[in-house]
């Protein structure tokens, strides 16, 4: 009898375990479905889209600005491409900031730098991975945008160029860690080989181990992209949040989520602006979720080359 | 020659890396240890943020973090013991969770702020309003409790991967052990595997709420207040936070000047709260990866 009571304890403790194993799963899955649900009246509801359509957001509208994002103006305009073009414009900056100085680091500490270096710099890179985005932001918006400022000889304080800099900041690490992981998985017979054939370090590190390691450089590059195009508190702070449809990186910017984290907090609920929020969210979403996707079947590609080589 | 100049500038990349971050922190410890003292982290915001302290926010993000530890660690822990003890290795199923997992990781933080909102306080909320409370408005608006359910699914990859780190670096023999000894799984599972797995799990806990404090996106619409005259007592109060105070008073303050000294020596706080955590992670996780290769 009591060993019997024992056992379906145990049972109900290993459904248990089964069951929390499902928890990412369903995490993602209600995610989606809760965002969308939100999102869903632009497409259905005529309200709604009498108001903010996929043509409205998309298509050029009538008037002297075709593409404006003003949705609490007396009469709504919800063009969202300025934001599209904000993003990228902030993400650019930060890409280009960021990848070849991660990469760069990547490739010293892995393949030239002594080791002391190495456990030197990997617990600046956790110190940096740390800083929580809304510091980063603060320090983008307080001191790091007059030296930007200065440095580049910009009218605006508030910028893409500074936004994409303190984005950088955040990405350094994502791309650095990866890297390093990707370039240190080679064998170390790929080296030993190439110097025995009488390729210097850098030939060995930039033909051989460079080559061998790109599945997951790529992957790393993807990962910081993502994560760059979800950021959200340092560019909410640091680039001035003007919705302008401009590529010039010294006007001030506004993204996608950035326009998220700012209205949705005055926005009446269930109004066409509310929608169009929640269908902003619903990309980022979607877009973060195919960059995951595509890094993960870089890495995949990685090990499987590595693991048929060894 | 060639070589030279370019291993001289994968190393200049360093250096940059390195000198950017001392600026950061240099900046932010130099001028947010000037105005720090004790009575700042004990005293309320006074003046609309231009004098006083800083304790409410402080209050808040520690009741904000340890509702959340106490939600994703058991779920973090039973994920974790699923995929390493449980199933079947190399499955399908595995393979699904793992992906789950990392993509949930790469899910943009202002997206689990609009999902709190969705779910937790609009489905969840207000659906346990009506169901319990007559529809008066109880669980249905923002919330500690909401904010930190939000966070807690934020960081359930990190306590999942710091927790399946530990379970890997447990010899298998101590295991096989334990079955021949007649333990069932469960209790293989909670006499040998968990108990050496603490540090692990110590660590997962660590990261995730130094992760979670610093988080600001998800907690806009899910329970922050940028001033509250009093402190968070029951699950449905709202809180205020330090990373949210950070953001309001940076972006919203009617004086910069007045509020700067306060700015800093406030995001001073925060550092030095996610500093401490981190290493402390950091140090209870170099111990694992040494007993990892002992065990090798």
């Amino acid at each position: 009898m009591r060993t019997g009571g024992i056992l379906s304890a145990e049972k109900a403790v290993e459904a248990l375990i089964r069951l929390s194993a499902f928890s990412a799963i369903l995490g993602l899955f209600l995610i989606f479905v809760f965002i969308g649900k939100e999102a869903l009246p632009v497409l259905t509801s005529p309200e709604a889209r009498k108001e903010a359509g996929l043509s409205k957001l998309f298509l050029p509208q009538e008037g002297p600005r075709p593409y404006s994002w003003q949705p609490v103006s007396e009469i709504p305009k919800y063009s969202i491409l300025p934001l599209f073009m904000g993003t990228l414009k902030v993400t650019l900056v930060a890409i280009l900031f960021a990848i070849p100085l991660a990469l760069g680091a990547a490739l010293f500490t892995s393949e030239f730098a002594p080791d002391w270096t190495k456990e030197l710099l990997k617990p600046i890179i956790e110190l940096l991975a740390g800083i929580p985005s809304v510091v980063l932001g603060f320090f983008a918006l307080m001191v790091m945008a007059s030296c930007v400022q200065d440095a580049f000889g910009i009218i605006y304080r508030l910028n893409a160029v500074n936004a994409g800099i303190a984005l950088g900041l955040a990405v350094i690490p994502i791309v650095y860690t990866m890297a390093d992981d990707a370039l240190t998985a080679v064998p170390k017979s790929y080296r030993e080989a190439s110097i025995a054939m009488g390729a210097s370090a850098w030939q060995t590190a930039s033909k051989v181990v460079f080559p061998a390691a790109l599945p997951g450089i790529l992957a790393a590059c993807v990962l910081g992209f993502g994560r760059a195009i979800g950021e959200t508190m340092i560019v909410l702070m640091a680039s001035g949040n003007a919705p302008v449809m401009t590529w010039a990186l010294q006007k001030p910017v506004r993204s996608l989520s950035a326009t998220v984290a700012a209205e949705l907090g005055e926005v009446v609920v269930g109004s066409p602006h509310y929608h169009v929020l929640f269908l902003i969210g619903t990309l980022l979403f979607v877009f973060t979720f195919a960059l995951n996707l595509f890094a993960h079947w870089f890495v995949r590609r990685l090990q499987r080359k590595i693991l048929g080589a060894a | 020659m060639m070589g030279r100049f370019f291993i001289a500038l994968s190393a200049l990349c360093c250096a940059v890396i390195v000198a950017m971050t001392a600026f950061v922190l240099g900046d932010i410890a130099y001028f947010g240890w000037e105005k720090l003292t004790l009575s700042f982290l004990l005293a309320a915001p006074e003046q609309g943020m231009a004098a006083g302290g800083i304790f409410p926010a402080i209050f808040g993000t520690f009741f904000l973090v340890l509702i959340m530890t106490v939600a994703v660690i058991p779920l973090g822990v039973m994920t974790a013991v699923y995929l390493n003890e449980y199933a079947p290795k190399h499955s399908r199923l595995v393979q699904w969770v793992r992906l789950a997992i990392a993509n949930l990781s790469g899910v943009p933080a202002i997206v689990f702020g609009l999902f709190g909102l969705g779910f937790f306080i609009d489905f969840v909320g207000k659906g346990m309003d009506a169901a319990f409370f007559g529809s008066r408005l109880v669980f249905g608006q923002p919330a500690i409790l909401w904010a930190a359910l939000t966070l807690a699914l934020l960081t359930l990859p990190t306590v999942v991967v710091a927790t399946e780190e530990a379970l890997r670096a447990i010899p298998d023999s101590h295991r096989e052990v334990a079955y021949s000894l007649g333990a069932t799984r469960l209790q293989m599972v909670r006499r040998v595997v968990l108990p050496q797995a603490i540090g692990g799990i110590l660590t997962g806990g660590i990261l995730a709420v130094s992760r979670g404090a610093g988080e600001v996106a998800p907690i806009l619409f899910t329970g922050a207040a940028y001033f509250l005259p009093y402190l968070p007592k029951k699950l449905n109060d709202q809180f205020m936070e330090l990373g949210y105070h950070i953001y309001v008073m940076a972006t919203q303050s009617p004086d910069v000047e007045a509020t700067k000294p306060i700015l800093y020596s406030t995001v001073f706080v925060l550092l030095a709260l996610t500093f401490v955590l981190n290493f402390t992670a950091i140090w209870v996780r170099s111990r694992i990866r040494r007993r990892l290769r002992l065990a090798k």
